[in-house]
This record gives C-alpha cells, sequence and structure tokens, in this order.
C-alpha cells in the first residue's frame, strides 16, 4: 500500500515550555488505513494532529500527505483532509443545515452538489427531520455527529478526528463509528484520536502508541497485543508501555 | 473565492438575525440616542418661556442701577427674575442658602447705595477731565476729592452649576453693568455741559451680522439637528465595535475559527465577509438615523434635518466611517480572548474616542493638547467630513483627505489584527 501520510523528525517545543511536546517522531501511515494515535493526557497526540491540520507549526522535521510537502502546498493539502475537531465546532444559533452549508461552501462546495451532500449525509446519520432546527436544542451525540459530518462534505482524501465519540450515548457512538467505516471503505484514510481503548481495538486497522512526544509502539491491534507479555487486549499493552502513573499536568 | 466571500456574509446575517441583543445595539439603541439628545441639546438652546431659569435677586441699592438690572434680566429670554420668598424680601442669606441648596441656579447681590455711589464716582471722574481740559472756571478753588470705594455686585452659583452656564452669566451680567455705566457717563458730560434734555443713541455703534452659508439658494440656518445627527450617527456607527468584536471572540471560543483554519478559506475572505455584512449594517443604521431626523423629528418638535443635494456625499463618509469602526472591532476581537474583556473595553473605548473626536465638546473648546490629540481620533475624521459636507458644503474632492484617513485606519487595525492572529498561532 502507498504512504498517504509521511513524518520525518517531526519535533515540536511550544514558547516557555521546558520539553519537547514531540520528539523526533517519524511515522508513515497508508493509504486506506484507519490509524489510531493512542496516548496518556499530554503524551503529544493533539500536538501531532494540530500539525497535520496546518494549525501549528513544527520546530523541525517535515512532513507530507498525499506526497505534497506542507511547507509548499499547505493549500492544496487543506483540500483534501478533513477535520473533525474534539469540540463542537459549530455556530450554536444557526440550524444543521445552514451550518453545513456554510462549511461546505467553504470546502468549495455549491449549489445543488452540496444541498444534495449535506442531505445525503444528514439522513444517514439520522439528523434529516432535525436540519432546519438550530444546533444550541440538539443533544451532545446529536451535536457531535453534526460536527463530523462538517469535516467530511467535501468527500477528504484524509480525515483527521479527534476523540470522536467523547461524551456520546450509545447510539450515537456507533452511528459515528458505522458511517466513519463506510468512508474508510470508499477510500478515505482516518487518523484518529481516542482515549476509549476497546473502541479503538474494534475500530482500528493501524494504532501507534505516545507518550512523552515519543513513539512507544506501532503495529496493528493484534500484533500490539501478541508481542505484549501477558497481554489481552490494548489496554494491557497500553499500561505496559505508559504505565500507571498519573498524568496530571497543568 | 467570490462564492465562499457571499457564503460568509449569509452566515453573518444569519449570526445577526437571531442575535436579539446585538440587533438592540445596532438599531434600536443609536435612535434613542439620536433622538434623546437632540430633544436634549434642542431645548437647551431653545428660548422659550416656559423654560426660564429662575434667578434670586436682592436689591440693596433701590436705585436707578438694580432698577436696570431688574428690567434687563426680566427681558431677557433666558431668565425670570425672583426677588421675594414666600412674600418676604429675600436677604443676602436667605439667597446663598437657597443657592447653596441647589432650590436656585444663581442669586445676584446689589450692594448698598450702587447707584448713588456709582453716579458719584462718574460725576467725579467727568469733572476731573473736564477741568483738566479747561471748561471750568478757573477761579474757583477745587473741592478735595470725595473717597468712594469700590463696589461689589456679589454672584452666588449653585456648585452643581456648569461653568460653561456661569461664564455666559457672568458675560451677560457684565455686559449690563458696562451698559450702565457708560449711559451714567454720557449722563455726567450732558450735565457738565448743561445739556440736561439731549436724548442720546444707547445702541452699540458696532453691530455683528451672522453670514450664512447658503446652499442652492438658501440660507443654512445650523441648529441642534445639523450638529447632532452627524454626530451621533458616528457615535452609533462605531458602537458595531462591540457586536463585532464579540462576533470574533465567540468564534474562537466556539471552536469554529480553529475549523475555519483548517479549510482551504484564506483570513482574508472571512475578514471580507465580515467587513461587508457590517458595512452594510452601518448604512442601514445611517438610513435609519437619516431618516427619523428627517420624518419623525418635525413630530416632536424638532427642526427637520435639512440633506438637501448632501445624501450621497454624507452616504460616502458613513461608509468610510464604517469601515474605520469595523477594522478597530476586528482588531479588537482578535486582541480579546474573552466577551468580558471585549464587550467593555469595546464600549469604553469608543466613548473615549467619541470625547476625544469633538463628539460632545467641539474640537476648538479643548485644552491645546487635547485638540492635538483629536486629531488622531477616527471619530474626529468622520465628523469632520460630516460637517463638511453637511454645513460646510463642500464638494467630494475636499473630503478625500477625511476619508482616506479612516480607510487607511481599517487597513492599518485590520492588518494588526491578521498580523498578531498569525503571531499568536506560533506558539
Amino acid at each position: 500500500m502507498n504512504s498517504i501520510i509521511k513524518i520525518e523528525s517531526l519535533s515540536k517545543k511550544y514558547k516557555d515550555a521546558d520539553q519537547f511536546s514531540l520528539n523526533d517522531v517519524s511515522l508513515e501511515i497508508n493509504e486506506g488505513q484507519i490509524f489510531g494515535l493512542l496516548g496518556p493526557n499530554g503524551a503529544g497526540k493533539t500536538t501531532l494532529i494540530s500539525m497535520l491540520c496546518g494549525l501549528i507549526k513544527p520546530t523541525s522535521g517535515h512532513f507530507s500527505i498525499d506526497d505534497l510537502e506542507y511547507h509548499h502546498h499547505s493549500s492544496k493539502i487543506k483540500k483534501i483532509i478533513g477535520v473533525v475537531p474534539q469540540e463542537y465546532a459549530l455556530y450554536p444559533t444557526l440550524t444543521a443545515r445552514e451550518n453545513l452549508h456554510y462549511f461546505g461552501s467553504m470546502y468549495g462546495l455549491k449549489g445543488s452538489d452540496l444541498k444534495d451532500k449535506v442531505i445525503e449525509t444528514l439522513d444517514l446519520l439520522g439528523l434529516l427531520k432535525f436540519a432546519d432546527k438550530q444546533i444550541h436544542t440538539f443533544s451532545g451525540g446529536m451535536k457531535r455527529r453534526v460536527n463530523l459530518i462538517a469535516g467530511i462534505l467535501h468527500n477528504p482524501k484524509v480525515l483527521f478526528l479527534d476523540e470522536p465519540t467523547v461524551g456520546v450515548d450509545v447510539q450515537s457512538k456507533n452511528a459515528i463509528l458505522d458511517y466513519l467505516k463506510i468512508l474508510n471503505q470508499n477510500g478515505t484514510t482516518i487518523i484518529y484520536t481516542s482515549h476509549h481503548l476497546a473502541e479503538a481495538e474494534d475500530f482500528c486497522t493501524n494504532i501507534a502508541i505516545l507518550d512523552r512526544g515519543k513513539i512507544y509502539a506501532k503495529g496493528t491491534p493484534e500484533t500490539l497485543i501478541e508481542k505484549t507479555e501477558n497481554a489481552r487486549n490494548l489496554e494491557d499493552v497500553f499500561i505496559s508501555l505508559t504505565g500507571k502513573d498519573l498524568r496530571d499536568d497543568i | 473565492m467570490i462564492y465562499k466571500i457571499w457564503m460568509s456574509i449569509v452566515k453573518e446575517f444569519l449570526l445577526l438575525k437571531r442575535d436579539l441583543g446585538g440587533l438592540i445595539i445596532l438599531f434600536i439603541m443609536p435612535l434613542v440616542l439620536v433622538i434623546t439628545v437632540t430633544i436634549i441639546q434642542d431645548s437647551t438652546f431653545k428660548t422659550v418661556s416656559d423654560n426660564k431659569i429662575q434667578i434670586l435677586l436682592v436689591d440693596n441699592d433701590k436705585g436707578s442701577v438694580s432698577k436696570t438690572v431688574f428690567d434687563n434680566l426680566q427681558k431677557n429670554n433666558l431668565f425670570s427674575v425672583v426677588t421675594q420668598l414666600d412674600n418676604k424680601t429675600i436677604t443676602e442669606e436667605v439667597a446663598r442658602e437657597n443657592v447653596y441648596k441647589g432650590k436656585f441656579q444663581l442669586a445676584i447681590i446689589i450692594p448698598k447705595n450702587l447707584s448713588a455711589d456709582l453716579q458719584a464716582k462718574v460725576d467725579q471722574n467727568v469733572e476731573n477731565i473736564v477741568s483738566k481740559m479747561g471748561f471750568t472756571d478757573s477761579v474757583a478753588k477745587p473741592e478735595k476729592p470725595k473717597v468712594i470705594t469700590q463696589k461689589e455686585v456679589k454672584l452666588y452659583f449653585d456648585p452643581a452649576v456648569q461653568l460653561s452656564f456661569k461664564n455666559s452669566v457672568m458675560s451677560s451680567i457684565d455686559k449690563m453693568i458696562s451698559q450702565i455705566e457708560t449711559k451714567s457717563i454720557y449722563t455726567a458730560f450732558q450735565n457738565q455741559f448743561g445739556e440736561e434734555n439731549t436724548e442720546f443713541d444707547q445702541k452699540s455703534f458696532i453691530t455683528f451680522k451672522e453670514i450664512i452659508p447658503r446652499i442652492n439658494n438658501k440660507e443654512v440656518l445650523p441648529n441642534s439637528v445639523q450638529h447632532n445627527v452627524p454626530a451621533w450617527t458616528l457615535f452609533a456607527i462605531f458602537f458595531i465595535v462591540i457586536p463585532l468584536s464579540i462576533n470574533i471572540v465567540k468564534e474562537k471560543s466556539q471552536g469554529t475559527f480553529v475549523r475555519l483554519l483548517t479549510n482551504p478559506v484564506s483570513n482574508l475572505v472571512v475578514i471580507i465577509g465580515k467587513t461587508v455584512t457590517y458595512s452594510i449594517i452601518c448604512m442601514i443604521q445611517f438610513y435609519m438615523m437619516v431618516a427619523v431626523a428627517i420624518f419623525l423629528f418635525p413630530h416632536i418638535g424638532l427642526p427637520p434635518l435639512n440633506v438637501e443635494g448632501h445624501l450621497f456625499l454624507m452616504s460616502v463618509v458613513a461608509l468610510f466611517s464604517g469601515f474605520g469602526a469595523i477594522g478597530f472591532g476586528i482588531l479588537l476581537g482578535t486582541v480579546a480572548s474573552t466577551q468580558e474583556q471585549s464587550a467593555p473595553f469595546g464600549a469604553t473605548s469608543v466613548i473615549i474616542l467619541a470625547a476625544i473626536g469633538g463628539i460632545w465638546v467641539p474640537v476648538f473648546a479643548m485644552p491645546k493638547i487635547m485638540q492635538i490629540i483629536a486629531k488622531s481620533s477616527p471619530m474626529n475624521w468622520g465628523l469632520e467630513a460630516f460637517y463638511d459636507v453637511l454645513l460646510r458644503n463642500v464638494s467630494f474632492v475636499e473630503i478625500i483627505p477625511k476619508i482616506s484617513l479612516l480607510f487607511l485606519f481599517f487597513i492599518i487595525t485590520t492588518s494588526i489584527a491578521l498580523f498578531y492572529d498569525k503571531k499568536k498561532r506560533t506558539v
């Protein structure tokens, strides 16, 4: 399989920080994978995703997406990626349809293509009958689904998801994950962060475990479990690699 | 790009449409403001009888001078004279107590023997002049002049009275006393030369005539409406800073701004979307205020705003003033982290800009240093451009420097906002 994301010696040290948040990370993610970035709080997952989405600049190193070097082709890359942030990045007083029309148009969609795509995805995620309701009236699970749709309207080649199922009920979680699997089958590579290790074990084809800005292990969930002594599941692998200490930090 | 800008404008209008508080700030408050301020200021300058200010007069003189002061004050449309309270003649102590308690704004105390002593002093001076000129009997031995002490007319002001009112009253009384003195001097000379019955002209020889600018062969008399509507319209336009900065802060806190950063859309599209939307809002505000001033004011006892032949240039000034306000709003929204920072700072800074820009107190009446500072306020550029168009009847070419400054202010503030945002994200 072709590598769609190539990361070489990527490092990030925030201003006034004592340590690197990401330290000399190299990684390749293949086309068609559902790639899970797992790690305790402060491991560097959000920093890595933020750099890949172009929100923050690396201190050193470089990366490319679909053979496009980010330094030189940031605007081209933004057209082929989709981002679903952890927070509900939606306008609360606009309806679901108005939010999606707006964000879809920012990806260059317009006219009937945009309208049809909005209706189709709202329907697939069970939200069509609420299309004209304002977002602030939605439950957490409904907001999370609209948040997902806003990132995938343009059929991105690569989709970044930052904890897409946090704080939602089982039904909404299943609807989201099922839809993501359909997207993946249609060719979208998914990069996903989560604290739900059981969910990641089921959902991801490949996983990297990060801690203290470094990758501790990578591979399929099955191989990681196999390689780790006495491990029955991904949680055992995770604890074995990152330890039991609390990771509270300010 | 055009479609993205169009969708940004649609989104901004939808957000505004559903923000009742924002709509009130944008459309209702400016109308309330311009109507209230114009009514108050108009009545301040109106000389209507039912608005007379009552002043206390204590007459210890009972002579011609006090009678003249009383008559002149009564004739003045601003004042009505009170000489008795509870059917008792007012004493200095009573007058002072009433004024210092704020029951009356002013008391005038005419000293004892003012008329007699004034006449005596004038006679003495005139006699002295006449004798030096050799018109008197040379044999007669000059009498030793009687010592006449200077007289004081005391004024008591309510401590809450503003300085401008105090000064204008003092100058009116000063003028009145000067006229009385002049009359006494003329009379004394007549007496000296034995022409007691000759009438002389009491009117001032030099008079003032205000030449009022003419537009389309009609005199445009500046009134409170012509001054207030542009000033408070400008103030309202700049209040757009508050909803605009809140809008930007909300986008940051909701995460929609971060989402837009990951979209293939430049920050410029977002800025243009906001600028176009809020420029339209500014123009709606402007036309609403003008419409109210033209059509509503005559029904509430105010003169209508005369925009004859000026509406296009006034619209240009309003548009560029809007750009100035939008630039400031974008900068504030970008720098502020929370609505608690942006809203009070926005409101306070607009009031400061209005104060130094000459919205309340004319720039020429400010101290020298403030006059220099006023020139740096975008509200001053906008106000002067409005006055140029509405009251000074200038052409488009003559307002170019002022509207260019407003546009430059927009470019500079927006550029700083973009630069700041970029810098902030380079963490």
